[in-house]
């Protein structure tokens, strides 16, 4: 028995050799590339000789050429399986277009109208005594109430968060946990307009605060608490738990073992967990609209009087429809999309300096 | 320094599941006792309820008494955690913090529990790492992280980490498992050299290994898949090889099931 299996591999691996299968004969490297070029000509050409008016018809159709030219060049030239797999990797290719444009045509249209205006004037100063139709002004005020309300609420979430989801995944059991669970769930499903009326009836209604950046921060704590909490449980769940039996087994106490072995182990998903819930906090409108009211001048103190915020003054901007106010609503926008990456690089930084460390 | 454990009557649960059922034996301090038995007799479980890490596994539940020179560890009131500085033990898989540098590992028990001034920490540390015949191999490196080192370096960094809080017993769950024979090797020696300061408990599938490093040998089994692990007997290491006086044990150790 067993010299007969051991006969008949050395033959199958010298036929599958001898089939082309391992040196991969038939469609050069270049074929992809190439079927792309041609199914995007021929796309075009189809487009103009049908008279389509949509560009994205044309791509529809120079996407489908794309794969069934694949599929059809590799059926012949190669074997069925390896034309299978092409076209495999080609819908990949042309799904991971279909998303890029989209993005890349944001970014572009962001870059190349805000460059327009976004100069160190624009930086340094606030709309004080620019009135919406004449250009000048600038973004300062509401950057400034960006920062400092998106931190107040980082200072308010993300401690709350971490400690939710510390109890969820290390302590929590039973009712409790699954309350809080639930609670996290439903919190994650909140619209933000809900969580600024919340706010506004209790902190200013009820309690009879005015409009300040310190309510606006709080309502955006709300919103960024739950994904805080869903991040965290997460990366905590992938921390193994022979380290935490190893330190457990040292007579550890278990605070200890979370604060040493488990939070440091798991620091680099965390903080991405947690720049990602920044990043959804900085472009919320509409609880800052009802709770931190807007401003045309700076106001350094979060805690008292009307702030402004990047959103805010986008939209602001935007409403007042001059040829000047456009062009610092998308100045704006690439200011808020330059801040949130910011914190994101600045974040991956700190992830990859406190990572578990490898290597000699 | 290395106490005698008592064990009366132990049962051990994962939820509903009961693993081991009605085990009483006794271990004398500065010797070393190996479990031998087929997977998934509950020798891991065992090792586990003496130290009072069962009841970290989700559902852990423990019935009957474990004396530690006459301290019941399931006695009211006893801290889980100052029973863990008493009885360290070391895992199948070596497991180093992987955010820690060498010398981070082996103070980890004494740093993490506080009070220890700079100079005694890296005293201590230098104690352990010579106690696991690692010192020469390390201590260029001390600062480097722990998971440069090689498989069997891993594991006597494990040991070293479990010596450096000073327990008066270790229990070792088929720490060379792992390993490769040289390795192996360096760490049965060690064990051999422990048996002077602590009291030692290992878990072992490999025969020789036990009857190497052991003076007393516990044979576990269950009767079917599914039926909780039982203690077939405890005996001296060189009976239990030689004279079995269970037909089970004869058969298991001779190969003939299991
Ligand atoms: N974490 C666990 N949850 C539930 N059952 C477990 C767990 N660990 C072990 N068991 C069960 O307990 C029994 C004994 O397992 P174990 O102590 O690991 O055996 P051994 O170490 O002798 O191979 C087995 O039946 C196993 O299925
Ligand atoms: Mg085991």
């Amino acid at each position: 028995m067993s010299h007969a299996i051991q006969d008949q591999r050395p033959v199958r691996a010298r036929r599958a050799r001898a089939g082309g299968s391992l040196t991969r004969g038939g469609l050069p490297r270049w074929a992809p590339a190439a079927t792309a070029v041609l199914s995007t000509l021929l796309g075009c050409a189809a487009g103009l000789a049908f008279g389509l008016q949509s560009k994205v018809q044309w791509g529809l159709i120079a996407a489908l050429l794309f794969v069934a030219a694949t599929y059809a060049s590799s059926a012949v030239v190669e074997n069925t399986r390896q034309a299978k797999d092409r076209v495999a990797t080609s819908v990949i290719w042309v799904c991971f277009l279909l998303a890029v444009i989209p993005l890349v045509s944001l970014l572009w249209t962001t870059l190349s109208r805000g460059m327009k205006v976004l100069t160190g004037h624009f930086l340094t100063h606030s709309m004080n005594g620019v009135t919406g139709f004449e250009p000048g002004g600038g973004v300062y005020h509401a950057l400034l109430g960006t920062v400092q309300q998106v931190a107040l609420a980082t200072l308010i979430a993300a401690p709350i968060g971490l400690l939710t989801a510390v109890y969820l995944v290390e302590y929590g059991k039973g009712r409790l946990a699954k309350a809080v669970t639930f609670f996290v769930d439903v919190m994650t499903g909140i619209p933000s307009i809900v969580a600024g009326l919340f706010i506004l009836t209790t902190w200013n209604l009820m309690l009879g605060f005015g409009p300040s950046g310190f309510a606006g921060a709080m309502a955006l704590s709300i919103l960024m608490m739950p994904v805080v909490v869903r991040s965290t449980e997460e990366m905590l769940k992938l921390v193994p738990n022979e380290l935490r039996e190893a330190a457990l087994a040292l007579g550890v106490p278990k605070w200890r073992m979370i604060l040493k072995v488990v939070l440091p182990t798991a620091v680099g998903g965390i903080s991405t967990g947690l720049m990602l819930a920044v990043a959804r906090i900085a472009g919320e409108t509409a609880p800052i609209m009802l709770l931190v009211f807007g401003s045309q001048l700076i106001n350094g103190n979060p805690f008292e009087g009307a702030q402004s915020s990047l959103p805010l003054y986008i939209w602001e901007q935007y409403k007042v429809g001059s040829d000047a106010s456009y062009d610092r609503a998308w100045a704006a926008a690439l200011v808020l999309i330059a801040f949130v990456m910011i914190l994101n690089l600045v974040a991956r930084g700190i992830a990859r300096w406190k990572a578990p460390k490898t290597g000699r | 320094m290395a106490k005698r454990i008592d064990v009366s009557g132990l049962s051990a649960f994962y939820g509903t599941h009961k693993a081991i059922d009605d085990i009483s034996m006794t271990v004398e301090p500065h010797s070393v006792t190996a479990f031998i038995g087929p997977s998934g007799c509950g020798k891991s479980t065992f090792l586990r309820t003496l130290n009072r890490m069962h009841e970290v596994t989700p559902g852990g539940r423990v019935e009957g008494k474990v004396l530690l020179d006459d301290e019941n560890l399931y006695g009211p009131g006893v801290d889980p955690v100052a029973v863990r500085r008493t009885v360290g033990m070391v895992f199948q898989r070596p497991n180093p913090f992987p955010t820690m540098s060498i010398f981070e590992n082996v103070a980890a028990g004494l740093r993490l529990n506080g009070g220890h001034r700079r100079q005694d920490l890296s005293d201590i540390v230098e104690r352990s790492l010579r106690g696991a015949n690692l010192w020469n191999e390390v201590k260029d490196r001390l600062h480097k992280p722990g998971s440069g080192l090689s498989g069997g370096q891993q594991q006597r960094l494990c040991i070293a980490r479990a010596i450096a809080v000073e327990p008066e017993v270790l229990l070792m769950d088929e720490p060379c498992s792992a390993l490769d024979p040289i390795s192996t090797l360096a760490i049965e020696d060690l064990i051999g050299e422990l048996k002077e300061r602590f009291t030692i408990v290992i878990v072992t599938h490999n025969m020789q290994q036990a009857a190497r490093v052991s003076d007393r040998t516990a044979f576990f089994n269950l009767a079917a898949v599914g039926q909780p692990g039982k203690l077939i007997e405890i005996d001296e290491t060189d009976r239990i090889f030689s004279n079995p006086s269970v037909q089970a044990t004869e058969d298991y150790i001779s190969g003939r099931f299991g």
